[in-house]
């Protein structure tokens, strides 16, 4: 078993880590790929709405076998982190810097949602048409 | 801190970066704020604003639009001078402290009630050259950190110890990985020899970034 995690969501698959790769590899099917990611295989590469990432030439089976999709290297080529457990059986796709940087620049404040202590969700953009003081703290 | 910050076309939602969520409980039961509060375990605004410490601060207009990035949120860079044996700031230091604090309440009053005719806004271009840059290993320690709480949550604390490791040598800077993932003190406080220690070897450089604003005490 093996628990993809992103962000905003945490995802239980029936693979097992590793075999027949690599530990530090993790491959999906295109079907759990898109499921977790959004991104999905295309003719021109990997893709999500208008952008496309092209599989490496020549290196076409080191990315994709089949129905399997080295997400790993996919996810490590457009720059952005994935990191795993010793054991690879928990795996985190994160956010790379230049789409954090470009998000920040655009200066369009990114949303996010939280739950309150009541365990409720709420979003930054449920308070739109409201100047928003974003402040941290911590009990620590 | 903002109480008195009353206005229906302003709103503040104040967001504990705090793995355990129960250590926030009684500080905001106890403050009941009438403003939102939210609970980040995996400290996500950190990644998503690229920020280091608590307080710190984001100003959004009603467009969604950052017109102040991500700041220290009123506080005066005096931890360097915090008394061990008075268990306190001097009071000259605290006043200092005091005066940051109410010009950046200020401030944020006057927006409240100005809106974008607040003198204290940044046009577009003056916030962009505001953004902190986000480096490659700072993504991947927020990455590597959320991946340590998830296995700390999951009862793999030695694994998730080395994790948080790793993600404070990536990230150095991060007050907020480092105070999140280090010792406490028997009252929580992550501020044992560990943070002296730190701070002590901070050398020039700041705890909390100096606020760029009018009236602002260096």
């Amino acid at each position: 078993m093996v628990i993809v995690l992103t962000e905003t969501s945490a995802t239980e698959l029936a693979v097992g880590p590793g075999e027949p790769h690599p530990v530090d590899e993790l491959w999906l099917s295109t079907t759990d790929t898109t499921a977790i990611t959004g991104w999905s295989m295309k003719p021109e590469g990997f893709c999500k709405d208008d952008i496309c990432v092209p599989t490496p030439p020549g290196k076409a089976d080191r990315f994709v076998q089949g129905d399997a999709i080295n997400l790993s290297a996919f996810w490590r080529l457009m720059g952005k982190p994935a990191v795993r457990s010793e054991n690879a059986d928990v795996w985190l796709l994160g956010e790379g810097a230049s789409l954090r940087n470009d998000a920040l620049l655009s200066l369009e404040a990114p949303d996010f949602t939280l739950p309150d202590l009541d365990g409720e969700l709420h979003s930054l953009t449920d308070f739109r048409q409201k100047r928003v003081l974003l402040i941290t703290w911590a009990s620590w | 801190m903002f109480e008195s910050v009353k206005n229906e076309d302003f709103m503040i939602v104040s967001v504990a970066m705090d793995a355990d969520i129960e250590a926030a409980r009684p500080w905001i039961e106890a403050a009941s704020p009438d403003y939102i509060t939210l609970i980040d375990q995996n400290h996500l605004l950190s990644s998503l604003y690229n920020m280091v410490n608590v307080p710190q601060a984001v100003w959004i207009d009603e467009s969604g639009t950052i017109v102040r990035p991500v700041e220290t949120g009123g506080s005066l860079d005096v931890v360097k001078e915090y008394d061990q044996d008075l268990r306190g700031y001097k009071p000259d230091v605290a006043e200092r402290a005091a005066h940051a604090k109410s010009t950046y309440i200020n401030a944020v009053k006057d927006w409240a009630v100005n809106g974008s005719a607040s003198a204290f806004l940044f046009g577009p271009d003056e916030a962009r050259k505001r953004v902190p840059a986000m480096t490659n290993e700072i993504a991947v320690a927020h990455a590597k950190f959320q991946l340590g709480q998830y296995l700390k949550r999951n009862g793999r604390t030695d694994e998730a110890d080395a994790i948080f490791a790793e993600c404070r040598q990536l990230h150095p800077d991060s007050w907020n990985i480092f105070r999140e993932t280090t010792e406490r003190t028997a009252t929580g406080l992550a501020a044992g020899k560990e943070f002296w220690g730190k701070v002590r070897s901070l050398g020039e450089k700041q705890y909390y970034a100096t606020i760029d604003m009018e009236g602002m005490p260096g």
